[in-house]
């Protein structure tokens, strides 16, 4: 059994677990706990830089050309001469703000942080397969982020041409050549951590933890790093070959013939742009399913646990996921429809794209359903989960006018696009994620956190995020184009100007909404009440070890004798019975 | 601007062409499906967290409902999405996006896109396209129109402002010199990108004379923003009349 081995060695490690030296304890760790709160810690820190570049942005939209209040006067002149920022800048915010976002936030909290931390002790495993990959995992990461980083500081700046980067724009202007050698650590980091979460998620199950008895968090897991698996090779390449157009000299991704500033470019030509689209695309949608199915099993367990009930349709979630993997790799031309593209294409991608919304519908369905028959507990984190549902499903529902060929051409490149994807994004993933560290921060750090002063983060988040990003439906709808430096340089967003006022102000809210977590997350892990090994009831097996878990995870090694969400089973008194509980015993 | 400004307002804006009706109507139909779903539901998650929250005593109820129930919103969002591509976006796409006037009956442009402007090539009464080379291009000829070419002789330039007759498609030979740009008319409802080294055809019909404007909608560089035309759509006397007074690129006069 593969199990043994790796405990008996495991039985080694942790008896020496004391003995590592601080730098293997807690830098150069390798286990996964370490690891997944790195991972957590890094994260957070990417996603209020990320979110922070966007309030620069949003007092631009708001204010165009008024010089930024009080910390106009820190930035520096070239970026922000007399506290205005400059067109270049600006673009170079957009740009990092989706790169941060997307790949040095929630891929790395969603997948190598919550992934990292709670699917081995889901499982009952000791660790991850791989534990040293593990830490390169990380590894590729951090670097990979300090040179986003630094990119702001290197002559020209950051890269100023969007997340999506497109060509010829991303191979002559400034910055993009850091991006690229950036984007290269990344992948290679989800690559690495997606081959380890899958071999452990297969091979390291306790005995008795069938496939089907894997809690929703865990399947979520391992779909998500197939897609990461198969999606990132193609961008991969993709990012060496524009790499190569910039610098030495190829034209993957030029055409020839092209004129520049009035002057000729010096390409050898013959390339195609828009390859770099069907490459990058092929990546980027996937990508959108890596950030929401995490989200999806995150809101799945904690949405079991409070309603003392199993799930609705348990079977019917994890193959929708499977569905919506494998439908996920054929609908990346949606962001294509008017990209010049062969227009008969975008039949075929209109009626994948409309396809892969069925199963999206019934995980949502499976998870309403659940609440019918449940006693529902309004802790905190299933506040958050319960707010993913709706706010997920507006922009579920949003992206039906975005995915229809014919709707597309007057809502593509507007800021209805921008409302649709924030919901999914911030009002779905980041939601269950916040719903996830309230509900796993007793598992992490032994304690709770206060449960009022998450309320007042859940309502002000909730009602703050709905401030920013549904105003831009209405903006989209009256044709206002996105990443426009001047909002107000033309007519169609003259009207609905006072809308972004009231985006900008949401946002600079929402941001206060956060100072309430922070000192809430790091006073309570030093400081407040100590809790249970399992506050919450829970069935599943994270709960089965000590909180936080020690080296090697598992006293002795869980023996699973049932389905995951064994809430309220029949004749008895308790309203839970444990994964590990062995049949008869009454906990 | 002032004049362009009452084109728009809260809901979509001022529609001026032929395909806008049909766009429109994809629009409003989907949001008000949209709104009735989402409403249904709420009305339904509320119950459920009213009806089934924690009370003393009561123990939550293990077993669950026929798995048929919950198909049921799959099922009708199946046959919404299948109508709606069948009769409305597959036929409406091909109209716009896939069938195209001949030249004959059109009214003929080749425009090009560049950081950060429109540049629009007219013809002439030859109704022949003068040959281009990016070599020819510099400031007086951002065409790069080749003077050798008798075609080239009546063509007018236009920059950041286009000028279309009523009464007639107009077909559009779209590219770019540079970069990555996105031909955007929202009160025509129509929007193609441009994309260097490749020529895309678009095609639109004003149905009402006036000023629209023309944006650039995909980024395109630090002056994206500023990367606009006015549009003009005249009657057809009137925009024969604007025609003739219009002088050629290679006119005697210069």
């Amino acid at each position: 059994m593969p199990e043994t081995a790796a405990l008996s060695h495991h039985g080694q490690d942790r008896h020496d677990a004391h003995k590592l030296p601080w730098v293997n304890k807690y830098v150069f760790s390798i286990d996964h706990k370490v690891i997944g709160l790195q991972y957590l810690f890094t994260s957070m820190f990417f996603l209020l830089f990320g979110f922070m570049l966007i309030m620069l942005i949003r007092w631009q939209l708001a204010f165009p050309g008024k010089p930024i209040p009080l910390i106009g006067g820190l930035l520096s002149q070239a970026l922000a001469p007399g506290g205005i920022i400059t067109p270049e800048f600006y673009n170079a915010l957009g740009a990092m703000h989706g790169t941060i976002m997307v790949f040095l936030g929630i891929v790395p909290m969603g997948v190598g942080a919550f992934g990292n931390y709670i699917l081995p002790l889901q499982i009952g495993a000791p660790d991850m397969a791989f534990p040293r990959l593990n830490m390169m995992s990380y590894w590729l990461y951090v670097p990979g982020g300090l040179l986003m980083l630094a990119s702001f500081f290197l002559p020209g700046g950051a890269a100023q041409s969007g997340w999506t980067s497109y060509p010829p724009l991303s191979i002559i202007n400034p910055g993009q050549t850091v991006w690229l050698v950036g984007m290269l650590f990344l992948i290679f980091s989800s690559l690495f951590g997606a081959i380890n979460f899958l071999v452990t998620g297969l091979n390291m199950r306790a005995p008795g933890m069938s496939l089907w008895r894997l809690p929703v968090f865990v399947w979520a897991q391992l779909v998500t790093s197939v897609l990461l698996l198969l999606a990132f090779p193609p961008l991969q390449a993709a990012a060496i070959l524009q790499f190569m157009d910039r610098v030495a000299g190829t034209s993957f991704y030029i055409p020839e013939g092209l004129i520049v500033g009035g002057q000729a470019l010096a390409a050898s030509g013959g390339g195609q742009p828009i390859l770099w689209q069907h490459l990058f695309w092929f990546l980027a949608h996937p990508e959108v399913y890596v950030l929401i199915l995490p989200a999806m099993g995150i809101v799945a367990e904690i949405i079991a646990n409070n309603t003392r009930k199993p799930l609705y349709g348990y079977k019917e979630i994890v193959y929708s996921m499977f569905f919506i993997g494998g439908m996920s790799f054929v609908v990346w031309a949606h962001h294509m429809f008017i990209s010049g593209m062969s227009p008969a294409l975008g039949n075929f991608f209109l009626v994948t794209t409309m396809i892969i919304s069925v199963p999206s519908v019934a995980v949502l369905t499976c998870l309403v359903f659940s609440l019918k028959g449940g006693s529902i507990r309004f802790t905190t984190p299933m506040l958050f989960a319960l707010a993913f549902l709706p706010l997920f499903g507006i922009g579920g529902l949003t992206g039906l006018p975005l995915g229809l060929t014919v709707t597309d051409i007057y809502l593509h490149d507007t800021y209805y696009v921008i409302g649709h994807f924030h919901y999914v994004v911030v009002t779905g993933t980041i939601i269950a994620l916040m719903g996830g560290v309230y509900h796993w921060f007793p598992k992490w750090f032994g304690r709770k956190m206060n449960d009022a002063w998450g309320r007042v983060h859940f309502w002000t988040t909730a009602i703050f995020m709905n401030g920013i990003f549904f105003p831009m439906f209405i903006q989209g709808l009256a044709g206002a184009q996105r990443r426009l430096y001047d909002p107000t340089a033309q007519a169609h967003n003259i009207v609905t100007q006072p809308l972004n006022i009231v985006s900008s102000v949401s946002a600079w809210l929402l941001f206060l909404a956060q100072i309430p977590f922070l000192v809430n997350f790091f006073h309570s892990i030093f400081k407040c009440e100590k809790s249970e090994e399992n506050p919450w009831r829970a069935t599943t097996l994270e709960w089965a070890c000590p909180s936080p878990p020690p080296h090697g995870n598992f006293d002795k090694t869980p023996h699973v004798y049932r389905e995951p969400y064994d809430y309220s089973p029949e004749g008895y008194l308790s309203d839970w019975r444990p994964q590990h509980q062995e049949a008869g015993a009454r906990p | 601007m002032e004049k362009l400004i009452n084109n728009y307002g809260w809901g979509l804006p001022v529609a001026a062409s032929t395909v806008a009706g049909g766009i429109d109507f994809g629009i409003r139909i989907i949001h008000v499906a949209m709104f009735v779903i989402f409403i249904l539901w709420a009305i339904f998650f509320t119950y459920l967290l009213i009806r089934y929250r924690r009370m003393d005593g009561v123990k939550a109820d293990a077993s669950h409902g026929r798995l048929i129930w919950s198909l049921a919103p799959d099922v009708v969002v199946l046959i919404f999405e299948i109508s709606l591509i069948v009769l409305y976006a597959i036929p409406a796409w091909s109209r716009i996006k896939i069938k195209f006037p001949t030249p004959d009956e059109s009214h003929n442009l080749e425009i090009v896109a560049e950081q950060f402007g429109w540049i629009i090539q007219y013809p002439g009464a030859d109704a022949k396209f003068g040959r281009r080379s990016p070599a020819l291009v510099n400031a007086s000829n951002p065409m790069g129109l080749d003077p050798e070419d008798p075609a080239a002789k009546d063509d007018v330039i236009g920059v950041n402002e286009l000028h279309l007759p009523l009464g007639k498609p107009t077909l559009v030979q779209l590219t770019s010199k540079d970069v990555i740009h996105s031909f955007f008319i929202p009160e025509f409802r129509i929007k193609q990108d441009a994309v260097p080294g490749m020529k895309i055809p678009v095609w639109f019909e004003p149905t009402k004379a006036g000023q629209y404007e023309l944006g650039c909608a995909q980024l395109c560089g630090v002056g994206h923003a500023i990367m606009r035309a006015d549009v003009f759509v005249h009657e057809a006397a009137d925009y024969d009349a604007w025609m003739t007074r219009q002088r050629p690129q290679f006119s005697p006069q210069e």
